[in-house]
C-alpha cells in the first residue's frame, strides 16, 4: 500500500518535472515548480526526514515560488506590447536537432550513472547516526538534526550564513548609482484586495507558528532556518500587500540585523578558545542556552536576508 | 549490484531522472529563467539521493543518519541563494539590453527602450 503511494508520488514528482521542461509559458513551469516543490516535501516526510521536509516546502516551493514568479512578472512587463518579441518559447532553435540530441544523451547519461550510483550503494549502510546519538547528551539537544548543525557542524552552518549575506552583497550591488542605499519596491501600483486582507489577517498567526518553531527545533522537527523562512514569508506578504514599505538597503537596523546573527554566532565560536576546547565549542554546561541564544539572532538575521533578496536590489533613490 | 528495489532506493532513482530533466532544461532551454528553475531540478533531485542516504544510515534510534539531513538543509538555503543572485542578475540584463532568452537575436536596447 505504502509502496503504491511512494511509486505514485515519485511519478507525480518526475511528471511535474516534464511538464517544467516542456511546458510553452514561463509562468506555467514557475507554477508546476511550486507544486513540486510541494510534493518534494511529501516526499521528504517519506523518507522521515521532517527537519528536510519543513525547509523544502518553505524554502523551495514557496520563498523559491514568490521570486521566480515576480522576476517572471518583470520579465513580460517592458515587451507586452511588442507582440513580435512576446512569442513564448517553442523549440530548441538555438541548438538544432542535434544539438538537442547530444544534450538528451548527455542527461540521460548522467542520470544512468546516478541510478546505478544509488543501486550500488553499500548494505549494510554507512552511518554516523550513533556517533551522533552518543554525543547528543552533551549538547543538551533532543533534535540530532540541530545537534548536526549548531554543534558537530557549526562551522558549515556559520560559512553558509556567510554565503547568504555575500549573495545578498551581490544581488544589492545590481542597483544603478542613482538608487544606491535606497529601498526596493515590492507592492504593485494597486495591491488586490484579497492579499491585503490575507496580509492583515496572517502575520499574527506566522509569527506564532515561527516562535513555536524556532523554540521545538531544539527537540523535535523545526529549528533557525525554517523558522527564519516563515517570518521571512510574514514580512514578504506585508510589503506586497503596499501595508510596509521596504526599508533603505542603507539603513542601520536593517544592516545590524542583517549581519547580528553571524557576527554572534562567530563571537561565540571565537570566545570558544577561551571558555572551552577551541573555535566554535561550546562549554558543556551553559551549550544549550548558548546554541538557543545564537539560533534566535540567526533566525531574525535568516529572515531578514531571506527576504530582502526575494525583495531585490533598491530601485527608489535613497531617502535623505 | 544486487540492492533490491526498496521504497527508500525509488526515491533515489526519481532523483536521479529529476537530475537529467533538470540538467536537459539548463543545456537546451532558450529562456534563461527556466534554466534557473532546471537549475532548482537538479537541486532537487541531488537532495533526493543524499536523503535516500540518510534514510539507508538510520541507527541508533533515529529515523536516517542526522548529518547528511544537515547537509540538504544547508544545501536547500545556499540553492536559493544562488537562485536569488541568478534572478537578479537575470532582471538586470533584461533592464540593460531587453535579453531574456538564448534566441539568435536579441531586441537591441534601443528597439525596447525607444532611441536614446
Amino acid at each position: 500500500m505504502t509502496l503504491l503511494f511512494d511509486l505514485a508520488l515519485v511519478a507525480w514528482l518526475i511528471a511535474l518535472a516534464g511538464h517544467i521542461a516542456m511546458t510553452r509559458e514561463d509562468r506555467n513551469a514557475i507554477v508546476a515548480f511550486i507544486a513540486f516543490g510541494l510534493l518534494l516535501g511529501l516526499a521528504w516526510v517519506r523518507l522521515s526526514a521532517l527537519d528536510v521536509a519543513l525547509t523544502e516546502v518553505a524554502i523551495g516551493g514557496g520563498v523559491t515560488g514568490v521570486l521566480l514568479l515576480s522576476a517572471e512578472a518583470h520579465l513580460r512587463k517592458p515587451l507586452a506590447q511588442d507582440s513580435a518579441q512576446d512569442r513564448p518559447h517553442d523549440g530548441r532553435r538555438r541548438l538544432g536537432n542535434v544539438g538537442t540530441i547530444a544534450a538528451a544523451l548527455a542527461s540521460a547519461a548522467v542520470t544512468a550513472g546516478l541510478a546505478l550510483a544509488v543501486l550500488a550503494l553499500p548494505t549494510p549502510a554507512p552511518t554516523l547516526a550513533p556517533v551522533a546519538a552518543a554525543a547528543l547528551d552533551t549538547t543538551g539537544l533532543g533534535n540530532p538534526v540541530t545537534a548536526v548543525l549548531l554543534a558537530y557542524r557549526a562551522l558549515d552552518t556559520l560559512l553558509e550564513k556567510v554565503v547568504l549575506l555575500l549573495a545578498l552583497v551581490g544581488v544589492w550591488s545590481l542597483a544603478p548609482d542613482r538608487t544606491w542605499g535606497g529601498a526596493p519596491s515590492l507592492a504593485p501600483a494597486v495591491a488586490p484586495e484579497p492579499l491585503v486582507y490575507l496580509a492583515r489577517v496572517l502575520p499574527p498567526i506566522g509569527v506564532v507558528i515561527a516562535v513555536y518553531m524556532f523554540w521545538v527545533g531544539a527537540d523535535a522537527p523545526g529549528g533557525t532556518f525554517q523558522a527564519g523562512t516563515v517570518l521571512a514569508a510574514m514580512w514578504l506578504i506585508v510589503m506586497l500587500a503596499g501595508l510596509r514599505q521596504p526599508p533603505d538597503t542603507a539603513h542601520r537596523v536593517l544592516r545590524l540585523l542583517l549581519v547580528g546573527g553571524p557576527a554572534l554566532f562567530l563571537a561565540v565560536g571565537f570566545l570558544g578558545f577561551f571558555i572551552a576546547d577551541g573555535f566554535l565549542s561550546y562549554p558543556e554546561p551553559i551549550a544549550k542556552p548558548l546554541i538557543l541564544g545564537i539560533e534566535a539572532a540567526l533566525t531574525l538575521s535568516i529572515a531578514a536576508t531571506l527576504a530582502m533578496l526575494v525583495a531585490g536590489p533598491a530601485q527608489k533613490a535613497p531617502e535623505p | 549490484m544486487t540492492a533490491a528495489l526498496t521504497p527508500t532506493t525509488l526515491f533515489g532513482l526519481g532523483g536521479a531522472a529529476l537530475v537529467g530533466i533538470g540538467l536537459f532544461m539548463v543545456i537546451t532551454h532558450p529562456s534563461l529563467l527556466r534554466r534557473v528553475v532546471g537549475f532548482n531540478l537538479i537541486g532537487a533531485g541531488i537532495f533526493l539521493v543524499f536523503g535516500v542516504i540518510a534514510r539507508r544510515g538510520a541507527a541508533a534510534g533515529f529515523a536516517g543518519d542526522p548529518v547528511p539531513q544537515a547537509l540538504v538543509i544547508t544545501g536547500i538555503v545556499v540553492a536559493f541563494s544562488a537562485t536569488a543572485l541568478a534572478v537578479a542578475l537575470l532582471r538586470r540584463l533584461f533592464d540593460l539590453t531587453g535579453r531574456r532568452d538564448f534566441d539568435s537575436e536579441a531586441p537591441s536596447a534601443s528597439q525596447s527602450r525607444g532611441e536614446p
